[in-house]
């Protein structure tokens, strides 16, 4: 067995929203043997500017090695080393889940509890939105999970440092 | 008044000073091709677009200049992937331009369209492909100033035809804006007073230099940093020519520096490999810790504390634990240690370090470097030797990749910085001839000589045509032994002599090439003809080949093998 220190890290980075950015981003992770497991990009209220959102997993100096050829590329303004300040990180996820005469009493109470909503509603079907940290969306999916969940769409882990107190 | 996108070009290169251009047209650039005359800037044409990336390179490495080269799109521009990944991992600065095909058509699979940028994206320091005429000056502006600030590289800039068509007001941007790119230049005092205080109490300190001593061009402030500290240097493959091997003795003679160690690695001198093994302190200047030169990476200088400085973030803690971290351009590092040690020299230097001095001498000694000499056969290391003794400190070296590299490195003595251009990161055969053609434009008054083997010096022949057009009188040396030496050197030893691949009999006759290409061709056969031949061609202006028929199975030594220590050096032949 390989025993490894591997961990998750959450990464935040500012770029320049031009053409190329992500790809410049996730080809040095893929080129470099670096994984991603959610990635996140969006323009932020600065014109010209996305902040990309980056989960991975590895030990100590190859997050060290990602943080450094991050704020290499050209185009990237600031990296976020999440693991070493405070941060809030959301997360939304589809799921269409199987809502059959007998269950749909039941989809409705978890939805209820994890403050997910209804956007879609068939015969056999409900979509749930439903938003929060890893912790919650792990926690809603094994629920309905049990109850059969036809297909799910995650948009991965969104993050901000807090704001100093 | 509004100017040609193609036009725009040529006043943006005027206006960075670019005095040669190394190119092939094609359709996509031939507006670029139209504009040419009348701008004063010389076009060297190639035969290759490889060739045109490696002299670009070499007219880089030699003059410290940024290099240039113009392809047209689709295999022109793919034909420059290896030249532009040589120049990445060996931090040349370099602005590769490439022909796109027409906006419109981006994406549609048009006849000699790539995606230029998308295949070297990761071999490039940066690259932009232009989509609006407007942009032309700024990006231009942009590539050569991250070509060769910070940690130099290559910038690709992908033109499509329709850009160089269209008119816009040329207005060269006064400033660059590039947000996200602060290369540190300034190194951290504490950082510094810290690796100073490690290096005052070192008992046996050795300085490491790599490339980054010749790029930052702080060859004299090493070598003033070695003699007062008292500390001895090796420097890797691109570091070589940082520190002079030899220096010159009171008859005038030359004579091995004593501080010099030789260069470490899987080729490097006993010497070098046993001082980084047994020194306490480390000093790493501008050099990456390449597996070439660290060996099994667990095992490497156990006892040392490492000091490391580089300009890249990246190259430190990378590929070994570093103790002291420093971020800055090596010229000012060395100048802040300099300054250190002025003020507060360390106390009774001479009898801190006469042990490990002693202790090195004894090294060098009983392992030299060394080879048996053959009076029936050309030795390999015997032909540089004499390359060594006759070229003048001057003189330009470039090598292709093999053994005649490694015995380059180990017995040519590099006495000043740009002195040697290689392929080392990337280990490119066919690098060497068109560097020197590079090289020997930047200095059309030096001795440039490529050292090769004959199988690398196949992979770019085609550029003898380009020599011999624009007279650029290179001079080939070529280490004949009519293997691919280092492959079969590998297979006779850990491949149980299975020489599959690395047998290239059948060779063109180079003298006869030579003369074909309208060159000329010289061939020694036996020792004793070594030093005519040179001599001769050397003092040829023209581009001459000189065929070296050497010892067909000669091993270079010592040689670490692969996964190993450094320590553990097969020494001589077995």
């Amino acid at each position: 067995m390989i025993v490894t220190n591997d961990r998750r890290y959450t990464i935040g980075i500012l770029a320049q929203n031009v053409p190329g950015v992500l790809a410049r981003i996730v080809g040095l992770f893929s080129g470099r043997g670096y994984n991603i497991e959610t990635v996140t990009a969006a323009e932020t209220n600065e014109k010209g500017l996305t902040r990309i959102t980056i989960v991975t997993t590895g030990d100590e100096r190859v997050l060290s090695q990602i943080v450094k050829q991050l704020n290499k590329l050209v185009n990237v303004i600031k990296v976020f080393d999440f693991s070493e300040t405070e941060f809030v990180d959301r997360e939304m996820a589809l799921i269409k889940v199987r809502a059959e005469q007998e269950s749909r009493a039941e989809v409705l109470r978890i939805a209820d509890i994890f403050r997910a909503k209804v956007v879609d509603v068939s015969p056999h079907f409900y979509t749930l939105e439903v938003t929060g940290n890893e912790g919650k969306l792990s926690a809603i999916v094994e629920l309905l999970e049990q109850i059969g969940i036809a297909e799910i769409a995650r948009t991965g882990k969104a993050a901000l440092a807090r704001s100093k107190k | 008044m509004k100017l040609k996108g193609a036009q725009i070009f040529f006043e943006c290169l005027k206006k960075e000073g670019v005095e040669v251009v190394f190119g092939f047209p094609g359709g996509a650039v031939l507006d670029i091709y139209h504009e040419m005359a009348g701008h004063n800037i010389r076009h060297i044409l190639v035969r290759h677009e490889q060739g045109a990336a490696h002299m670009a390179d070499g007219y880089a490495r030699a003059s410290g200049r940024v290099g240039v080269c113009l392809v047209t799109s689709g295999p022109g521009a793919t034909n420059t992937v290896t030249g532009v990944a040589t120049a990445y991992m060996d931090s040349v600065p370099m602005v590769v331009f490439t022909g796109q095909v027409p906006t419109p058509l981006i994406g549609d699979d048009a006849f000699q369209e790539v995606d230029i940028i998308g295949i070297t994206r990761p071999c490039t320091k940066h690259s932009y492909l232009v989509r609006d005429v407007n942009d032309l000056a700024t990006v231009i502006k942009e590539a050569f100033y991250l070509a060769r600030t910070g940690r130099p590289g290559p910038v690709l800039v992908d033109l499509p035809k329709d850009v160089l068509q269209a008119h816009a007001d040329f207005k060269y941007p006064k400033k660059v804006d590039l947000p996200g790119y602060r290369p540190t230049l300034e190194a951290h005092s504490g950082q510094i007073r810290k690796a100073c205080q490690l290096i005052a109490k070192a008992k046996s300190p050795v300085i490491f230099g790599g490339g980054g001593i010749i790029i930052s061009e702080s060859s004299e402030e090493l070598t003033r940093l070695a003699r007062l500290i008292q500390a001895p240097v090796t420097c890797s493959l691109l570091g070589l020519g940082g520190f002079p091997a030899s220096m010159l003795s009171e008859e005038g003679r030359r004579r091995p520096d004593p501080l010099w160690l030789g260069m470490p690695g899987m080729h490097g001198t006993y010497q070098a490999n046993m001082a980084l093994s047994h020194a306490d302190v480390i000093l790493a200047i501008g050099a990456r810790f390449d597996d070439r030169v660290t060996g099994k990476i667990s095992t490497f200088a156990p006892k040392a504390r490492i000091i490391h400085v580089d300009i890249d973030p990246t190259s430190i803690s990378k590929n070994v634990e570093v103790d002291v971290p420093i971020v800055g351009d090596c010229k000012n590092a060395l100048l802040q240690f300099l300054e250190f040690f002025e003020k507060e020299p360390i106390e009774g230097l001479a009898e801190t370090r006469a042990p490990w001095f002693d202790q090195i001498a004894r090294w060098a000694k009983e392992h030299p470097l060394t080879y048996c000499a053959s009076e029936e056969l050309i030795k390999p290391q015997y032909v540089i030797e004499k390359i060594d003794e006759l070229a003048g400190e001057d003189a330009i070296i470039t090598t292709e990749v093999g053994q005649h590299q490694m015995w380059t490195a180990q017995f040519y003595k590099f006495n000043r910085p740009r002195t040697l251009l290689t392929s080392g990161g990337l280990g490119t055969m066919g690098y060497g001839f068109p560097a020197a053609i590079g090289a020997q434009v930047a200095f059309p008054d030096k001795l440039v000589i490529d050292i090769a083997g004959d199988g690398s010096i196949q992979m770019n022949i085609q550029e003898l045509c380009t020599a011999v057009c624009n007279n650029i009188p290179v001079k080939v040396v070529i280490i004949n032994n009519t293997y691919l030496g280092l492959p079969r050197q590998w297979q006779e030893l850990f491949y149980d002599k299975n020489y599959t691949g690395s047998c290239i009999e059948g060779a063109p006759d180079f003298v006869k090439l030579a003369e074909a290409y309208g060159a000329v061709g010289l061939r020694a056969e036996r020792p004793e003809q070594v030093d005519a031949v040179l001599r001769k061609g050397f003092s040829i202006k023209a581009p001459v080949f000189m065929d070296f028929l050497v010892a067909a199975e000669e091993n270079v030594y010592p040689i670490v093998p692969p996964g190993k220590s450094i320590t553990d050096m097969l020494l001589t032949q077995l």
